[in-house]
């Protein structure tokens, strides 16, 4: 019990802080930004009107009450309004959730369904004229920014060959072209590692030995190797999170998808700085838990990181 | 007069990490007093782990001490890393056995040489140009060699250039901790004999540290020998050399190759060489002692003199 | 500073395969573009030409006077496209030097001072880790607005956290080294012993390090130019382009596709070349 919290704690402590950090740094970029009554009211607004918005929004308290108050709204789920939509941020926001994640569930899974079995691939047959050519593509999978794959993608399959949609949410086959610009990147990346991991995996003694008995190659591979070579690749999982996100602002703009992504970029244009905090705690918030999530079913895969703590690196 | 005062110096380190459990310490240097005097060398003679660097790191401040002082030129140190303490450095150098190690390989010689000058502010460029290549001759290299990188250097030659470097801004002190440890025995002789006619010239007060009572004899005035971080023995040289009169002095002394003034018959040391971690009580000596009575075993021995100049921590001697 | 290099037990020398050398090319091609880029242009990049609107390049219809054809106002693509490697390799040099820089002075701060300013310092690394560098760039210009020096000075904090791990790893290996302990009881002032000593000894390996974040910081530049908030007309980069092309897919596909190879090409000789540079001076980083 106490060494799972001695492993666990520290982990979840360093979680929330980075959160609590996040929610400080949007409260100082914001403050820094500008004062909110002129923003909000125009240039044009008469001084009376300024403090009376300023003394309504606590804008005349010492900055530190400000910022508890900020922290306390933030606790209770209230990020204010969206300028441009008048509607509250976090309902906006929310709106466009599902769709962002319809982009990025399939593009996951495209990505280990690709990536695992390529790496793995890769890794058997080395140093082969498949595993040097499979090597080159991923250079390119992964040094190919998203927005450009996406515009050769639909250059190539809805300007071209007609196949596809090159933009909208509306039909299933919709989907095909984002997800495969969101997955292919992420592809590249997960079937490297794979290839690496496999590789490591292989030369190590026990496989030779159960290779030694007589136990089919095959068999070793997959009950010895595969298991053993997967753990690591699962937990790049986290990382690989931070890139689809990334990704989706990019993806969703080139193929107008309503998602997240797209009302960021508005937003951003627009200035419209409450829906922009939302998405920005939102984002932080799931790439934070992931990678605790991460940690965690390490430390339950791997029982030599528990009780050590390892925890800074 | 006297240039470096220690006064009952006590370091200890921590063991182990630094939040589970009782602290348990390693006591590295225990109660330790000694003088340089100006233009006169002490050496520290010990075995490999007894305190004599930490001694020597306390010694020109670089460290400071759990208890007890130190006193140079009759002041107390300035505290460590500030600015006095930095201007200070300008009278105290050290000289490091590891010369490899201790110089940058990215500079030339004459570039290292001149390095404790402009850190100093003293001269201008063409002044130090001058002065970089006087000590190069006054260490007996070459102009040339200034234009060399360490690596392409010999040991002795390096050796050369450490000493050349901490010369350089003219201090008073020097400490020289195992300087020729790492070289031949013909280059330990050249560099010791540079070390004594540099002595003379500059009248640098010297603290000499070895584990070779050889070399500690060959260039001390005094002589102040350590066990476990504690001194057993201090005196003239020659007084220490003739009448060793600690057991483990004696043993060192008679370990050293037949000279005049040796003794005649070996004395043996048994035993392991000491670990600071679990230092025995009573004398720390006596496990290893071929003359340990029960009262070595119980009480630990003071240092109290034996004629003048002279200090004994023995329960055998008779004071 | 030859002599310096220590010839003992250097490898034979390798040769240097095809890939690598392609690369090497291409990298110089785009360094010398982007210096020569008002010699090479043919034209103005605002100058705009009514009566060759969307003119293909040669090869596919068009004439030598547009070699790579013209953009819907009639401006040449080719000029345009020297102008942005020009202006996408200045934002990504300026932003590397500066994620460098800043990097290695907080990663030396933290060597030097330890404790508490170190755990500040992992935390923040958490911090950046749970934030993709995109999200946080498009927060802090829906809050600032953009300007280029703004977007470069943004652009710099790219990979920080990166370069500070690399720099405080290399200033503590080499505190522990007796030269900077050695220059410190000389009497030199903490700077010296960093700025002479330490930096000087490291600079190899940061250099590579920023070998990895100048063309990632490219890819950034480009995505939010992309987006249409990065580099502002009437200046021009390779981002500002493929956004500008990508109106006239079907149409004019050159206007997207001149600029998007010259990204790929360029991300993925880069790419190569890192990897021969990072085995060639420090095997030892990841
Ligand atoms: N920074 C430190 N932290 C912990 N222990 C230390 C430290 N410096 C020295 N010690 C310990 O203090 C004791 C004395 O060390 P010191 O270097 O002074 O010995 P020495 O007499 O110079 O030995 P040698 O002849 O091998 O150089 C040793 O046991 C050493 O392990
Ligand atoms: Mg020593």
């Amino acid at each position: 019990m106490s060494a799972v919290f001695r492993f666990a704690g520290p982990k979840v402590l360093r979680a929330g802080l980075s959160i609590l950090i996040v929610v400080t740094f949007t409260f100082v970029v914001l403050r820094a930004s500008g004062d909110p009554a002129l923003q909000i009211l125009g240039p044009s607004a008469r001084a009376p009107d300024l403090e009376a918005f300023r003394r309504h929004w606590g804008l005349d308290q010492p900055l530190y009450v400000q910022y508890v108050r900020y922290v306390l709204a933030a606790l209770h789920c209230d990020f204010g309004n969206s300028m441009l939509a008048g509607k509250p941020a976090l309902q906006l926001v929310f709106e466009r959730v599902p769709l962002t994640l319809a982009l990025m569930l399939p593009a996951l899974a495209l990505t280990m369904l690709i990536g695992i079995p390529v790496g793995a691939y890769a890794a058997m047959h080395r140093d082969t004229w498949v595993d040097r050519s499979v090597m080159m593509l991923t250079v390119f999978g992964f040094t190919v920014p998203s927005f450009v794959l996406g515009l050769l993608l639909i250059l190539i399959f809805s300007v071209t060959l007609g196949l596809f949609p090159s933009g909208g949410a509306d039909r299933p086959e919709s989907f095909v072209l984002p997800v495969l610009t969101l997955g292919l990147g992420g592809a590249a990346i997960i079937a490297r590692f794979t290839r690496s991991a496999m590789i490591e995996v292989l030369s190590q003694l026990y496989i030779v030995a159960a290779s030694a008995k007589g136990v089919t190659w095959r068999q070793v591979v997959r009950h010895h190797a595969f298991p053993n070579a997967i753990i690591p690749v699962l937990t790049l999982f986290g990382l690989m999170l931070g890139g689809q996100v990334a990704g989706a602002v990019l993806v969703e703009s080139v193929f107008g998808w309503p998602g997240i992504g797209q009302l960021l970029v508005v937003s951003v244009a627009n200035r419209d700085l409450a829906v922009v905090q939302v998405i920005l705690l939102l984002v932080a918030l799931t790439m934070t838990s992931a990678n605790l999530l991460m940690d965690l079913l390490y430390g339950v895969f791997d029982p030599r990181l528990r009780g050590t703590n390892s925890g800074s690196q | 007069m006297t240039l470096l005062r220690l006064n009952n110096i006590t370091r200890r380190f921590p063991l182990g990490s630094p939040l589970y459990g009782p602290r348990k310490y390693l006591v590295a240097v225990d109660g330790v007093s000694l003088d340089v005097e100006m233009g006169r060398t002490t050496g520290i003679v010990g075995e490999s782990g007894c305190g004599k660097s930490t001694t020597g790191r306390i010694a020109l401040g670089l460290e400071p001490p759990d208890s007890g002082g130190v006193l140079f030129q009759g002041l107390p140190l300035p505290r460590i890393d500030s600015k006095k303490w930095r201007a200070q450095r300008r009278q105290m150098q050290l000289v490091f056995q590891d010369t490899l190690a201790a110089l940058d390989r990215r500079m030339t010689v004459s570039a290292l040489i001149a390095e404790p000058l402009a850190i100093h502010g003293i001269g201008d460029p063409a002044s130090r140009k001058q002065r970089v290549a006087e000590l190069l001759h006054g260490v007996g290299l070459g102009e040339g060699h200034g234009m060399l990188y360490p690596h392409q250097l010999s040991g002795g030659q390096r050796q050369r250039v450490v000493l050349a470097r901490a010369l350089a801004p003219k201090p008073s002190l020097l400490v020289c901790d195992e300087p020729v440890s790492a070289l031949d025995l013909s280059v330990q002789a050249q560099i010791v004999n540079l070390l004594m006619d540099l002595q003379q010239e500059l009248g640098l007060g010297l603290l000499f540290i070895s584990h070779d009572l050889r070399v500690v004899r060959h260039v001390s005035d005094r002589i102040v020998v350590m066990y476990l971080g504690r001194v057993v023995e201090q005196g003239r040289a020659d007084a220490i050399i003739d009448q060793p009169a600690h057991p483990y002095t004696q043993a060192l002394v008679s370990a050293m190759p037949r000279l005049p003034g040796g003794f005649d018959h070996y004395v043996a040391l048994p035993g392991e060489p000491p670990s600071p971690t679990d230092r025995p009580c009573g004398c720390p000596f006596h496990p290893r002692c071929p003359l340990a009575r029960d009262v070595c075993r119980q009480s630990l021995p003071e240092l109290l003199p034996l004629g003048p100049e002279r200090q004994v921590a023995c329960h055998l001697v008779r004071h | 500073m030859k002599t310096a290099t220590v010839e003992t037990n250097r490898p034979p020398p390798r040769s240097v395969d095809l890939p690598t050398l392609l690369a090497g090319g291409w990298v110089l091609l785009m360094l010398f573009t982007a210096l020569a880029a008002p010699l090479m242009a043919p034209y103005e990049i605002t100058s705009i030409d009514l009566r060759h609107r969307l003119a293909p390049p040669v090869g596919f219809g068009g004439t030598m006077l547009h070699v790579l054809g013209t953009d819907d106002l009639g401006r040449d693509v080719a000029s345009r496209l020297f102008y942005s490697i020009r202006t996408s390799l200045l934002v990504a040099f300026g932003a590397t030097a500066i994620s460098v820089l800043v990097g290695t002075g907080i990663g030396f701060i933290a060597a030097y001072f330890r404790g508490l300013v170190e755990h500040a310092l992992l935390l923040m690394i958490d911090v950046q880790a749970s934030l993709p560098f995109l999200i946080v760039a498009l927060a802090m210009l829906a809050c600032f607005g953009n300007s280029l020096t703004l977007f470069v000075a943004l652009m710099g904090l790219y990979g920080w956290e990166r370069n500070a791990r690399l720099a405080r790893g290399l200033a503590i290996t080499a505190s522990a080294q007796g030269y900077a302990s050695a220059t410190r009881q000389l009497g030199a002032h903490p700077l010296r012993v960093y700025l002479r000593h330490i930096l000087p000894n490291s600079a190899a390996t940061l250099l590579v390090g920023a070998t990895v974040t100048f063309p990632e910081i490219v890819l950034v530049e480009s995505g939010l130019s992309f987006l249409g908030l990065g580099v502002q007309p009437p200046m021009t980069s390779l981002g500002v382009m493929v956004a500008a092309g990508r109106e006239y897919i079907t149409r004019a596909s050159w206007m997207l596709l001149a600029p998007s190879l010259v990204i790929v090409i360029t991300a993925v000789a880069v790419s190569v070349l890192g990897d021969w540079l990072r085995d060639k001076l420090d095997p030892t980083l990841k």
